[in-house]
């Protein structure tokens, strides 16, 4: 212990002075030296003899000092500190060299790390409940209803279930169909429309999350009205901006859809629903849902949330769920009731999965790319430093020291890199945090963390290793002697190993080959996508709430007011038209089962009406969204309350209750009794990529059944310029408008398709960034060997080859090269690709036009990358290149 | 590199005790500790310079010898080493294991 601790601080006193120490340790061996040969001056040997002879018998004097050394600093660490040093000073020297590489493997780390966040913050990091890995999400397959009337459950089940199953420790409910900008809030400053969503009182406690200030529901506030909550939680992020953080907001009341309602607390920053449950949206207010018989008759109406039994596991609660389901149903034949069960984490980012395994591997090809970009300048570096090595080399470097200089080198230029990366990722994160318009799960969650650091300092380790181990077991085995002399000539190294760098570029264009079938594949299905006819016109149309206000009563005054509202806008400058509907496209949805009347005997539970989804609409709705009117006519002003119900379905509906005949003037039962006015085009309202199903239209003045209403006007100018003329249409009937929710109809489909333009733009660009770098490889290794082959070049010139004849030769052999690398690259993506069938849309994984597409920028970009040096080895002066041998 | 020369090689807890037994004679510099191992074995064991001079790195490491400028016999700067008292304990610590295990060696081959 003692003698330990002695030999530390002995230690510790070395390392202080240790330059010194180390010059003193020279001088006393040069003193050893000299005795030596004093001594054999004295035996009568002649003076430089003896100096030269003591000196042989010494050793290397460096090499000697340096064991000794070693004693006193761990060797490596002393090696390693000398080799840091000379690393930073060969690239400072290097700077064109060294500002490239740190670029790129900056670029590649960057997204890698950035890559790695958003994986981690969707895939590997739990979500932010307590124990999430005992939530379970459990969901209905109504096979009889379309849409999230499917999937949901009515609320009577709800409770059912909750009360009889023994698998969970407890289930909570919230009701899906609520609407983005339900609830208006006004008094406090700007009346501002705000999405609440009713959940059960248990919610959060199933969740685990407690309030930040308050308390949550209490069960008196769970039996209220539906519609008239009593109690409400405000989100986080609201309390901060509109009340300023105030605690004392809890207890007080807020003015919410015209209606008092009393503040019971506020939640913690961390939960966040929407981020979950519903991303792209914004959820502020949480409201009690009453389980009472009134929510019951609402239908399938809500989405539940389970907490398991610490015992129980996944497929006891499936087996249960499969039992009680049935047992359930019998009570309420008229819904179905067969639920299905997942992981409350497959269910919020399952879909994306492939997506992201996609982006990863694709990440992962970019870093190959970038490795074998960068082996290949440092080959052509070392071979530019031989003689530098092999001088080192006859100085006593063994070639276990070499090969340690160079890799530390290029780990040196791979951390350089990660800072840089890190530096991208930084912000790469904070742009995806903020990408508000892409409905992605927990995307503002992701944030470079300890375990992106680690990540990213692994990869800066493994990364450097990769790159840097073919250059550094170039080193001068043991002929320091060839090499010294080779140096000068220059030439053999550069052959020996031209197959290597060849190599590194066939594997680089293979790779970049893969890149970019999978991002052309993923392209066109993009634009596919894109080119969908959506069966309505996005462009110059939009829509903004005008729900009307609580103080009208009566379903007349509620029509006047609708009336006015419509009259109001239409006389506008630039609208063209101008309508009403509870549902825009693309967003939530509910389906209502609807027969023909003329075959009503013919349905039964086991055989029920088809489903078909639910539109209350106006009149002029329909061609304000630009949906076809393709027989009969559309609704009026006069298709009111006390006139014939009337309805319009849309062709799908019309084709399976009466396929092959004439529906106009048929009667369907809906809610009552209707007769078909018209029949409208197919609106895709699932997804774009999703073929429309069955459809209809109510009149909005003949059907109570909504819970808000959307104004979409089509318009001759920008919408955007229209916003604020349509508020100071609506002031005077509404003077409570709240300033916020004018979206265009193109917003709405931009965010149906952002999970899909995330991946294709993150990939567009990792393919363009490998494209680059194959071609940056492939114009090093030919300009290269042109360089190397100068001499040889004049020579053929002198004989007479014309300068196309080598232009040819060099762009052959380009092409030669690349053409290796596409035929490996197109048959590993041939049978790679087909990992990416389920994210296309509209293209077949083997699809002819993207592999042609590739071969051809492919096959352009290496003819370019090879006709630089070509053309330069053209201009080769055959006297000049003959004379500098 | 590193090439070892087989013969008479020292091994290296042997040199490190015969280097304290000669510094137990006196202050010496290197040159005189390898001069002097191979006088008094009669030239049979050379030291190699590539190992002393670790040797002695290693042996004040541990604080059992001390090293000290001062002039030599033909007014030359050089490095002096001592034995501390901690290097006598060392000293006498090895030189009674030495004896048991050549006393041992010679039993053996002996009997053989």
């Amino acid at each position: 212990m003692n003698l330990n601790f002695r030999r530390v601080t002995r230690r510790l006193r070395y390392w202080l002075r240790h330059s010194e120490r180390h010059g003193l340790l020279r001088e006393e061996m040069e003193f050893h030296v000299d005795a030596l040969a004093r001594e054999l001056m004295e035996q009568g040997m002649p003076e430089q003899d003896a100096l030269s002879a003591a000196r042989w018998k010494f050793g290397n004097l460096t090499q000697k000092s340096e064991e000794s050394r070693s004693t006193w600093i761990s060797g490596w660490i002393s090696d390693g500190a000398q080799d840091l040093r000379h690393a930073f000073r060969t690239l400072r020297r290097d700077a064109g060299f060294t500002t490239f590489a740190i670029l790129t493997l900056g670029l590649g780390i960057g997204g890698s790390c950035t890559i790695f966040s958003v994986v981690n913050a969707l895939l590997v990091r739990p979500l932010p409940f307590t124990s999430p890995d005992r939530l379970v999400w459990i969901w209905n397959n109504d096979r009889d209803s379309e849409g999230l009337s499917g999937e949901t459950v009515p609320t009577g089940h709800f409770v059912a279930l909750r009360g009889q199953n023994r698998s969970f420790s407890d289930v909570a409910a919230y009701y899906a169909f609520y609407g983005v900008g339900d609830s208006k809030l006004t008094g406090d400053g700007q009346p501002e429309r705000l999405s609440g969503i009713p959940v059960s009182q248990n919610f959060f406690s199933v969740l685990g999350v407690k309030p930040h200030v308050g308390r949550t529901f209490n069960s008196e506030e769970c039996t209220a009205r539906w519609g008239v909550p009593k109690a409400v939680l405000l989100s986080y992020g609201l309390w901060k901006r509109r009340f300023a953080s105030d605690p004392g907001v809890v207890g007080r009341p807020v003015t919410v859809n015209d209606a008092p309602v009393t503040v019971v607390g506020v939640l913690p920053a961390s939960f966040d629903f929407a981020t979950v449950f519903a991303p792209g949206s914004r959820i502020d207010l949480y409201f009690p849902l009453p389980l009472t018989d009134e929510v019951n008759r609402r239908g399938n109406t809500v989405s539940m949330i389970g907490r398991l039994q610490p015992a129980a596991t996944v497929q006891q609660a499936r087996a249960e769920l499969s039992v009680l389901g049935p047992q359930i149903q019998k009570k309420d034949p008229d819904r179905n009731f067969d639920l299905r069960l997942s992981l409350l984490e497959e269910h919020v980012t399952g879909r994306l999965r492939p997506a992201l395994f996609v982006l990863a591997c694709a990440i992962g090809v970019v870093m190959l790319i970038v490795c074998a970009n960068l082996s290949n300048l440092l080959l052509a570096r070392s071979a530019t430093r031989q003689k530098e090595m092999a001088i080192r080399a006859a100085l006593g470097a063994g070639r276990g020291r070499l090969i340690r200089q160079m890799l530390t080198e290029s780990i040196v230029l791979s951390g350089c890199g990660a800072v840089l990366g890190l530096m991208f990722a930084a912000a790469g994160t904070r742009v995806l945090r903020h990408l508000d318009a892409f409905r992605i799960p927990l995307l503002e969650s992701v944030h470079v963390d300890f375990g992106a650091l680690g990540f990213t300092l692994l990869l800066a380790v493994l990364t450097g290793l990769v790159f840097g181990l073919v250059p550094a077991l170039q080193v001068p085995a043991t002929d320091v002697h060839d090499s010294l002399k080779e140096a000068t000539r220059g030439s053999s190294q550069g052959r020996k190993h031209s197959w290597i760098r060849g190599a590194l570029v066939i594997s680089e264009v293979a790779l970049a080959c893969i890149l970019l079938v999978g991002a052309g594949l993923l392209i066109r299905s993009f634009l596919r996508v894109l080119d969908v006819n959506l069966g309505f016109q996005p462009e110059r149309a939009a829509a903004l709430r005008v729900d009307p206000s609580s103080q009208y009563i009566t379903q007349a005054e509620r029509n006047a007011y609708l009336d006015e509202a419509l009259r109001r806008v239409r006389f506008l400058p630039g609208i063209q038209a101008a309508g009403l509907t509870d549902v825009l496209p693309l967003g939530s949805n509910r389906s209502w089962n609807v027969g023909a009347k003329d075959r009503v005997s013919s349905y039964s539970i086991q055989h029920p009406p088809p489903p078909a989804f639910v539109r209350i609409v106006s009149d002029g709705y329909l061609k304000a969204m630009g949906i076809p009117l393709r027989a009969g006519r559309d609704f009026t002003e006069r298709d009111a309350g006390s006139r014939p119900p009337v309805i319009i379905i849309n062709e799908t509906l019309a084709r399976t209750l009466w396929p092959g005949r004439n529906p106009i003037g048929q009667t369907v039962i809906a809610d009552v009794g209707r007769q078909v006015i018209g029949v409208a085009g197919d609106v895709r309202h699932l997804a774009p990529e999703q073929a429309s199903g069955c459809e209809f239209y109510l009149p909005i003045r003949q059907s109570e059944d909504y819970s808000s209403v959307d104004l979409v006007v089509r318009t001759a100018l920008p919408p955007s310029a229209l916003a604020s003329s349509v508020r100071m249409a609506l002031k005077p009937i509404d003077p409570n408008l709240p300033a916020n929710e004018f979206r265009t109809l193109q917003q709405l489909v931009d965010k149906a398709v952002s999970p899909r333009r995330f991946v294709v733009v993150l990939l567009a660009a990792f393919s363009a960034f490998a494209l680059i770098l194959a071609s940056l490889g492939i114009y090093a290794v030919i300009s290269y060997s042109v360089n190397q082959r100068t001499q040889e070049l004049g020579i053929r010139m002198a004989l007479g080859a014309s300068a196309r004849d080598l232009q040819v030769r060099i762009l052959v052999r380009t092409l030669g090269l690349a053409g290796l690398g596409m035929l490996i690259g197109i048959t590993t993506s041939s049978i790679l690709s087909r990992l990416l069938n389920g994210l296309l849309f509209g293209v077949t994984p083997t699809d002819p036009v993207t592999f042609l597409g590739m071969f051809v920028i492919l096959t352009t970009v290496a003819a370019l990358a090879g006709y630089l040096p070509a053309r330069r080895a053209s201009r080769i002066d055959p006297m000049a290149a003959l004379r500098t041998s | 590199m590193g090439k070892e020369k087989p013969k008479a090689d020292l091994l290296q807890g042997t040199l490190d005790m015969l280097v304290l037994k000669t510094l137990s004679r006196g202050h010496l510099h290197g040159y005189a500790i390898a001069q002097l191992i191979q006088q008094l074995s009669e030239n049979i064991l050379r030291v190699e310079e590539g190992s002393l001079y670790p040797a002695l790195q290693r042996l004040e490491l541990n604080g059992w010898i001390e090293g000290n400028w001062g002039l030599s016999a033909n007014n030359r700067r050089a490095r002096f080493y001592k034995l501390t008292p901690e290097g006598r304990k060392q000293l006498n610590g090895e030189t009674e294991r030495y004896r048991q295990v050549i006393g041992a060696i010679a039993r053996v081959m002996g009997t053989a």
